[in-house]
């Protein structure tokens, strides 16, 4: 049998009984995702599946990533990235299209042609849940990197202290792209602030190695080079310690332990009185 | 002819404001006519605005430490005033820190840093 022929032979066999082979897809799928899906939701969609795989096969045969099955792909890359946002599994996610393979499972009494038909079918609906697979990863690999870039962009926090100082306090491993998009962040917030006088609080950083060592001072050079000047601050115990046992040299950076010194010493450099309220300084 | 940086003086102080894009002719020009405008006026202090400038290249950052100390041999104080984040990146990743070379964030905090000589801290409000 040519494989026009089986297509169309395949074709009859599906419009034929399409209400019931349609309703039979959407029982078995609904019992996967256990209740998890409205019905009504889930209806809707395979439905559409559905006429768009008759349509493919109408037009198409078994080329599956020919013109003619378009809108079958759309569709199940539509399905794949809701079921990937909505956190099912991909076993879930694979199961709604390999599940109609089993609604038109022979049996004993089927005729050899349609068992060869049914074969057929088989092949392009693995070829199309493995498609709908990749779109499900692909939509996950996105997420996670849009929560990363998310992540950079709540970590680095510039804030304004006081009238021309500004401070970053850093929480976590610095590596080159953070060092970058904060060191981008700190430089324009000192052109948004109008501010001459920048801390860079390290607090939260769990270790300084050489490299972080050289991005900091490269921020530190890139702040003066626009003409602010810039503290470094909460330098912890163990972390002095590193610095001076890799042999970094900070240079005439002002390194203070604590935040609250750092804001002290940037607000006597602005020209500023400090006094604490029992009159010292 | 290439188009030239005008340097504009107010009072003692002489401002160049650069608006173009830098190549190279205009950059040594430039350094020839502020040498010439500074002993022209005697002027005591010496701006350049690059806010306006967001390309620049090595030969661009070691002209202004250039000009910088062309300045200071003939007596004027110079200050790079409005550089832009992305240029301080730039330069930094070039290795150049422009040492020798005063910065203030805008034109104004440079021209209050020129009339506080010797004071080498940025100007505050």
């Amino acid at each position: 049998m040519a494989g026009q022929e089986v297509s169309s032979r395949l074709v009859e066999l599906l419009t034929a009984k399409d209400e019931q082979l349609a309703s039979a897809w959407v029982e078995a799928v609904s019992r996967t995702l256990r209740g998890r899906m409205s019905l009504a939701e889930l209806e809707r969609e395979l439905r559409e599946l559905y006429t768009a795989l008759v349509d493919g096969l109408r037009k198409g045969a078994f080329d599956w990533q020919g013109d003619a099955y378009a809108e079958l792909r759309a569709l199940l890359a539509e399905l794949s990235r809701s079921r990937a946002r909505q956190g099912f599994t991909p076993t879930e996610t694979a199961t709604s299209v390999l599940a109609c393979k089993d609604i038109l499972a022979p049996t004993t009494d089927t005729p050899s042609d349609d068992i060869h038909a049914y074969l057929h079918l088989g092949k392009l609906m693995d070829a199309l849940a493995l498609f709908t697979l990749e779109v499900y990863a692909k939509t996950r690999e996105e997420i996670i990197s849009a929560q990363s870039e998310q992540l950079m962009e709540l970590s680095t926090p510039v804030v304004k202290l006081w009238e021309g100082v500004v401070a970053v306090p850093l929480v976590g491993t610095l590596d080159s792209a953070r060092t970058q998009v904060v060191m981008e962040k700190l430089l324009q917030a000192l052109v948004d602030v109008d501010a001459d006088q920048a801390i860079i609080d390290i607090t939260g950083v769990p270790a300084v190695d050489t490299e972080v060592a050289q991005h900091l001072l490269k921020t530190v050079v890139a702040a003066r080079l626009m003409g602010a000047e810039c503290i470094i601050s909460g330098i912890r115990p163990q972390i002095a310690q590193t610095i001076v046992a890799l042999g970094i040299q900070f240079g005439d950076i002002v390194t203070k332990a604590s935040l609250a010194d750092a804001l002290k010493h940037a607000l006597r450099r602005g020209g500023a009185d400090v006094t604490t309220s029992g009159g010292q300084a | 002819m290439t188009e030239r940086v005008p340097v504009l003086k107010i009072g003692d102080v002489l401002l160049v404001s650069i608006q173009v894009d830098l190549e190279d002719q205009i950059v040594l020009d430039l350094q020839e006519d502020l040498a010439a405008r500074i002993v022209e006026s005697g002027a005591r202090g010496v701006v350049i605005d690059i806010t306006a400038v967001e390309i620049v290249d090595s030969f661009v950052g070691r002209m202004l430490a250039t000009t910088a100390a062309i300045s200071r041999m003939l007596d004027a104080e110079t200050v790079v005033v409005g550089m832009r984040p992305a240029v301080a990146i730039t330069l930094v990743e070039l290795g150049l820190s422009l040492g020798g070379v005063r910065t203030a964030l805008s034109l104004e905090k440079g021209l209050d840093m020129l009339a506080r000589p010797g004071d080498d801290r940025p100007a505050q409000r």
